[in-house]
């Protein structure tokens, strides 16, 4: 009998390929805990048109979304566990903790279940950690600054949410990219929470003690809050970093009409949801060689292909980009190195 | 609401015997209704997942009901009390901010700490009573400070839970899963001490009728001290269960006890006049909500535009069944 399962087992591997094992029977659950902004709806939306290809393309068998009607750790938790006991081999999840939700990840681990996070990763060693590179991002402003300002000066830096590591991670970026380039001084520091309204009222409220300032460099979000806030006073136009909303591209492109404005945008793509799908496919399709925790790039626009994208943006929304499995491929390989 | 509560009750001792069978049989349909509701709520998941029917799948889909189920116990106290405790939930995370810190890094000032909170729960008793302040408006205010002090002890998520602990609320008895023995336990208790006993009637009796129970020299300081101590006695115990199970802590952790603790008093056959409570029902309300919204919700496959309104929609279906019974009894 146990001879018998053997071959089986033998006789099937054979049957699905070299290292590949076959998903399409497969089913990932994703498990969010919140759809309240703009972002949270762009990757759900990223999200569903990805997977509702690839349950119709029969790469796997079922994705699922479970969306929690609060911001809450425990009913997050509660979900999670649930999701084990519908038997799904998957888990993608956006945590409302990054540390309050092991107790329930570490029973879907046990119970066999990959569990993908990002976005709000989860610190649980069993885990997947698919994490954007803030702080390459950060040092990337000011690379780009040196460009449209080869003479260096006084830069004003808008920082997000204080408390989160996005906001720690991107400041240290720029930390770095300053030290590199010693033509920049950051003169002036705001707390824009990555809302434009907080960021205008904070730019505004520091604009007349500072000196003159070329550049800003921020977090996304509150690029075009900066700008009202400096027209609004009278001050001249610095290069302000973009953020990929919609409002701010839109400006830019206004800007650009005008006079030949330069910048650059960069932020973290909401359809990074669809690459955390893919690699929750890739861990299932058998490969063991995923590094826990993958640093994935952001979603970058220069002068020349902002133009392009700014129509595909709902108003209000932010720039997006559905990742194929391609991309999830490649991403774990430049991961691995 | 008082001079009523004592006109309804002459009105029962005057009315006949056959009025009185009627209100009987009304009386145990309401004392079943949190079971018959549990029960229903219990076959609908076992037709939509008969994988969750086990003891695997108990442990996992009431493990969180416990620290609601002693929330629940928690705001019983307070409501037999005629009060209501808007601070629970922030309370629950508080404790478990205290538990994910400081009880596992210096136990004896963590049991110091949580002691102290339940003292500071006391102490609200005797406030609320002596200046005879609207409970919901003071327990409102102190949701702020509970909430203040949580984010003080555990500025960002983390912390770790006491190993002890982990190790109890992993606890894995033979035959019945863990999180049905601690209910079994929980409800008995208090039922025993809050229905069964003398001073249990008391307390009971300052909410329901506190004028009669004042003239027959019971101090009413006293009663509204204890309920309160009591209160955050369970509170303490929720938040430490609670981060039994989350393994770390998280200063938001707890706000949506508040309510959940409030509907399950309620679903569980208690009233808001004070002295109605059923703490079997309150355990059992707390059961029923825990699994009605999440793993019914989530093994229903709802799409994700509707889950939330769907969250809402079946808490209100479960609340309105238990309202339209306990109508008839009028």
């Amino acid at each position: 009998m146990k001879k018998l399962f053997v071959l089986g087992a033998l006789a099937a591997m054979l049957a699905s390929g070299t290292a590949l094992a076959d998903t399409s029977g497969k089913k990932i659950a994703f498990s969010n805990n919140y759809a309240g902004n703009s972002w949270r709806q762009a990757m759900l939306d990223s999200y569903g048109i990805v997977t509702k290809k690839a349950v119709a393309d029969k790469v796997v068998g079922a994705a699922d979304i479970f969306t929690t009607a609060d911001k809450e750790v425990p009913t997050q938790a509660a979900q999670v566990q649930n999701l084990i006991l519908q038997g799904y081999d998957a888990i993608v999840i956006n945590s409302a903790s990054p540390d309050a939700l092991n107790g329930a990840i570490k029973q879907a681990c046990d119970a066999g279940i990959t569990v993908v996070s990002f976005d709000g990763t989860v610190t649980e060693p069993c885990a997947y950690r698919v994490v954007v590179d803030f702080k390459d991002m950060g040092k990337q402003e000011v690379e780009q600054m040196a460009k449209f300002q080869p003479k260096g000066g006084n830069l004003l830096e808008i920082r997000g949410l204080a408390g989160t590591s996005i906001d720690d991670a991107i400041h240290a970026g720029i930390l770095e990219g300053v030290a590199a380039h010693p033509e920049f001084k950051i003169v002036g520091s705001v707390t824009g929470d990555w809302d434009q309204t907080t960021a205008q009222k904070a730019v505004a409220t520091i604009l007349p003690s500072l000196p003159d300032v070329v550049g800003i460099v921020d977090q996304g979000g509150d690029g075009y809050g900066a700008a009202q806030a400096f027209a609004a006073a009278g001050k001249p136009r610095p290069t302000i970093i973009m953020g990929n909303r919609q409002d701010e591209l839109q400006w830019w492109k206004e800007q650009k009409d005008k006079d030949g404005y330069k910048t650059w945008s960069a932020s973290i793509a909401p359809g990074v949801s669809s690459l955390a799908f893919w690699v929750a496919q890739q861990v299932l399709d058998g490969r063991t060689d995923i590094p826990h925790d993958l640093l994935v790039p952001y979603l970058a626009f220069t002068q020349d292909d902002f133009e392009a994208e700014l129509p595909k943006i709902v108003k209000g929304g932010v720039a997006s980009h559905e990742y194929t499995q391609e991309d999830a491929i490649a991403a774990i390989k430049a991961n691995i190195k | 609401m008082r001079p009523e509560m004592t006109a309804a009750s002459l009105d029962t001792t005057a009315r006949s015997s056959a009025e009185r069978g009627a209100l009987a049989r009304a009386r145990l349909l309401r004392g079943l209704l949190p079971a018959l509701s549990l029960a229903l709520v219990l076959l609908a998941i076992a037709w939509l997942n008969p994988r969750a029917i086990s003891y695997f799948g108990f442990s996992l889909m009431l493990n969180l009901a416990i620290p609601i189920a002693l929330a629940t116990i928690a705001q019983m106290f307070v409501i037999a009390g005629n009060e209501l405790d808007l601070s629970i939930g922030t309370f629950v995370g508080f404790v478990g901010c205290v538990t994910a810190t400081w009880l596992k890094d210096a136990p004896l000032i963590g049991v110091a700490i949580l002691l102290g909170s339940i003292g500071v729960y006391a102490l609200l008793g005797a406030l609320i009573h002596l200046r005879n302040l609207p409970s919901i408006v003071v327990t409102l205010g102190m949701s702020f400070v509970w909430q203040g002090l949580a984010i003080l002890v555990l500025p960002k998520p983390g912390g770790k839970a006491p190993d002890w602990l982990l190790a109890f609320m992993a606890f894995k008895p033979p035959f019945v899963p863990f999180p049905i023995i601690a209910a079994l336990l929980i409800g008995l208790i208090v039922h025993f001490g809050l229905m069964r006993t003398s001073y249990g009637v008391i307390l009971r009796g300052s909410g329901g009728n506190p004028a009669a129970l004042g003239r027959a020299g019971w101090s009413l300081l006293k009663t509204k001290i204890v309920l309160f101590a009591l209160a955050g006695l369970f509170g303490v115990l929720s938040g430490m269960a609670l981060i039994g199970i989350t393994t770390s802590a998280d200063a938001n952790i707890g706000n949506g006890y508040t309510l959940l603790a409030i509907a399950g008093v309620i679903l569980g056959g208690g009233e808001f006049v004070g002295g109605r409570v059923s703490p079997i029902g309150a355990v059992i309300g707390a059961l029923t909500l825990a699994l009605a919204a999440s793993p019914l919700l989530t093994f229903m496959h709802i799409p994700p535009d509707w889950q939330v309104a769907a969250n809402g929609a079946i808490l209100i279906i479960v609340l309105a069944a238990r309202v339209l019974i306990s109508r008839r009894e009028r």
